[in-house]
């Protein structure tokens, strides 16, 4: 064991990473928001390594506490997830194009400017410390239009409990305290998914690309897709077989908050119509009330 | 026939509310369900189909329904179309009382509702992209703001039949609300704009999700238009409606005046989305998305039937035509709600949703207690005009049954 991995490399980068944020809480409040940021953490998840072994999905319930999703097929029991679910905040799922098939892991995308974030009414969700999307229960009124919004499907409900919350991967936050950092990336045994800032997790896929271009696609999903995400993905056949949306550049919530700022113009447009309105309505119930008295 | 509004009077109990009653018996029971079960049990929503029924239809076509109050203040106090006074009142009544079923389904929809008071309190967490916390703080302020426009009707018979001390209290309030009462309609004009838009504007985010036949810029736009068109057409449904339940004249006259505005709003409707389609190239999906294209289809014929027949109601004036339109229009504007929230909603992975039993029960439950309420409030309260006064207050019975009329 002469040499240091890449994987423990990139986890160092990333501890530094996250050393230096607690060190100075401002600036990450200065970030620009709905900016990829290259000091964000994220993963690398690499369809091209992935063979399916599920231990990420198994280690990750372990490090949430989540049950395991129970399926009884002919007597026999498995903890199998279909797809994220309540219960389930990363899964792996089988991919087939025409020759190839293969493997690749699903979780929350981290979004540089997430969709669920823009539209949550009271900033349940909301981008947290090092880029990632932090979800806070004591503020989530259960309206579920995270749900709508997300353009990967990613945030869950908890449909069978009588005090719901919304499920979804927080890049194993709460293990930060104890120098932790997301449980997945830490079992992996094919590095096919990595941990690490924003930053290093893009130098190290165009590396692998650059090594063996035939093997991947010349493209980095995430680099600019639907506005950057912290999680970013690296395949063999195109995107979309992957289940991963065509989203072009522009952030999931751009076009909504444009045309909403627009309209409101931080809100002067609703107060002028006040005001004009104001204006109109007393007129008129004068001149109905003159109209009365004669 | 006189414009002032009086109450109906008469017994409440017949037997369309005895149905009602038993709707809203079945609906209290799928929500005690709901309650104690959570969402997952009583409804079909998932993780693809989070908002169902509760919020497409409670919510999003129950408030455009209860827009006639919205619709009449912009008539009869900004264009200043006195003479349409008298439809005003009730047409407040049942947007009141829309909007206040469709804040209720929200409390059966949201599953952390016991923290819902925090959305109009903890004003350090607003999020000010969020395009439901304006459309959940509007509905809540508009909510009490129809109720200061319907107050009114409250206090006058508060002043003429109450108690001394509530009497003079309500004699005292009626004209300081008077006053502020044009202020307050500007109130009441500016927030369902703001709302009904942004109802629309809800689905601009969910680009990947809503089919191009619905998911356009303009969504605001058209939610605003929809809500016109189906608060001009509740007003002829209930003033027609009002006539054969409660035996007063019809008000054809009053209401084909109206028709050539509401078919211009139905026109404007159907400018918009065309020109939509054809601004951002989707007019071949008119014809290529199957189901899709049939829903688009039915509500656009829908619409233009609704607005061909508003249009007659300035050569040939009659009910029935009216009734037809306003249904016609009421019909498509709900259409297109749905279609936009549901039927053209397609989060992928193979997600299906069609409500429950229980979703169906609340939602008809609902809308049951909003008739009943309206109904017991029309025969309490003043709030329609040309009401007779019953047989039995001018005459008295016996001499009524002898024949002898004074």
């Amino acid at each position: 064991m002469g040499e240091i991995s890449r994987r423990t490399a990139l986890k160092i980068v990333g501890a530094a990473g996250a050393a230096a944020a607690v060190a100075a809480p401002g600036e990450a409040e200065a970030r620009v928001v709905g900016q990829a940021n290259p000091e964000d953490h994220g993963l690398l998840v690499d369809a091209v390594r992935c063979v399916g072994c599920r231990a990420c999905v198994t280690k990750c319930k372990e490090a949430n506490g989540k049950p395991p999703d129970l399926r009884t097929v002919a007597g026999a029991t498995y903890d199998a997830p279909l797809d994220l679910n309540a219960q389930t905040l990363t899964v792996i799922k089988r991919w087939a194009a025409e020759k190839e098939a293969g493997f690749v892991k699903a979780q929350c995308m981290h979004c540089a400017h997430p969709a669920c974030a823009s539209v949550c009414m009271m900033k349940a969700l909301h981008k947290g410390e090092h880029g990632v999307v932090e979800y806070d229960v004591s503020k989530c009124v259960g309206c579920r239009y995270c749900q709508i919004a997300c353009p990967f499907n990613v945030p869950k409900f908890e449909w069978a409990s009588v005090t719901p919350r919304i499920v979804k991967c927080e890049l194993c936050r709460h293990r930060r305290k104890d120098g932790k950092g997301p449980a997945c990336a830490e079992v992996c045994p094919r590095d096919a998914v990595t941990a690490g800032t924003r930053g290093a997790l893009l130098a190290e896929a165009r590396r692998r690309i650059a090594e063996r271009p035939g093997a991947y696609q010349d493209k980095i999903y995430g680099e600019t897709d639907g506005g950057g995400t912290n999680v970013l993905y690296l395949s063999p056949v195109a995107f979309e077989t992957l289940g991963l949306p065509e989203l072009g550049t522009e952030p999931a919530p751009e076009l909504s908050e444009t045309i909403q700022d627009g309209i409101y113009q931080g809100f002067a447009t609703p107060l002028v119509l006040l005001g004009a309105l104001s204006v109109v309505t007393w007129k008129n119930s004068r001149s109905a009330k003159t109209e009365e008295e004669r | 026939m006189t414009a002032r509004a009086r109450p109906v009077e008469g017994r409440f109990l017949s037997t369309p509310i005895k149905i009602m009653l038993l709707l809203w018996g079945l609906g209290t029971v799928a929500g005690l369900w709901r309650f104690t079960h959570g969402l997952g049990a009583a409804t079909s929503m998932n993780d693809g189909y989070p908002w169902g029924i509760w919020i497409a239809f409670d919510v999003v076509v129950g408030t455009g329904l209860a827009s006639g109050g919205y619709a009449m203040a912009l008539l009869v106090y900004v264009f200043n179309r006195g003479k349409y006074h008298p439809l005003v009142r009730p047409a407040l009544v049942t947007s009141f009382l829309g909007y206040s079923v469709a804040g209720i389904a929200v409390a059966f929809d949201l599953g952390r509702f016991w923290n819902m008071w925090r959305i109009p309190v903890a004003l350090s967490d607003w999020n000010g992209t969020s395009v439901l916390l304006e459309v959940a703080l509007c509905m809540m302020a508009y909510t009490a703001v129809l109720f200061v426009e319907v107050s009114p009707a409250l206090l006058e018979r508060l002043a003429a039949t109450g108690q001394d001390g509530k009497a003079a209290l309500a004699r005292a309030w009626l004209p300081r609300i008077e006053r502020a009462l044009p202020f307050v309609i500007a109130v009441g004009l500016v927030l369902p704009t703001m709302h009904q838009s942004s109802l629309g504007s809800l689905l601009l985010v969910a680009r990947t999700k809503v089919h191009g036949l619905w998911h356009t810029g303009l969504l605001p736009l058209l939610f605003l238009l929809t809500a016109f068109a189906m608060g001009y057409a509740i007003i002829y449904f209930e003033s027609i409606f009002s006539s054969v339940a409660f035996r007063r004249p019809l008000e054809t006259r009053l209401l084909s005046r109206l028709g050539v505005f509401v078919a211009g709003v139905i026109a404007a409707f159907l400018v918009v989305r065309f020109a939509g389609l054809a601004a951002s190239g989707r007019l071949g999906l008119l014809f290529s998305s199957g189901v899709h294209s049939f829903f688009f289809w039915a509500e656009t014929l829908l619409f233009a039937a609704a607005g061909w027949l508003f249009l007659q109601q300035r050569v040939r004036a009659h009910a029935p035509g009216q009734l037809q339109a306003a249904l016609l229009a009421l019909f498509a504007g709900s259409m297109y709600r749905i279609d936009a929230f549901l039927t053209g909603f397609n989060p992928g992975q193979n997600w299906i949703y069609f409500p429950s039993l229980p979703e169906l029960f609340v939602t008809l439950g609902l809308v049951a207690t909003e008739t009943m309420a309206y109904v017991w409030i029309v025969k309490k309260y003043p709030i329609l005009a040309g009401v007779s006064v019953p047989a039995s207050r001018t005459v008295p019975a016996v001499a009524a049954r002898e024949g002898v009329v004074s």
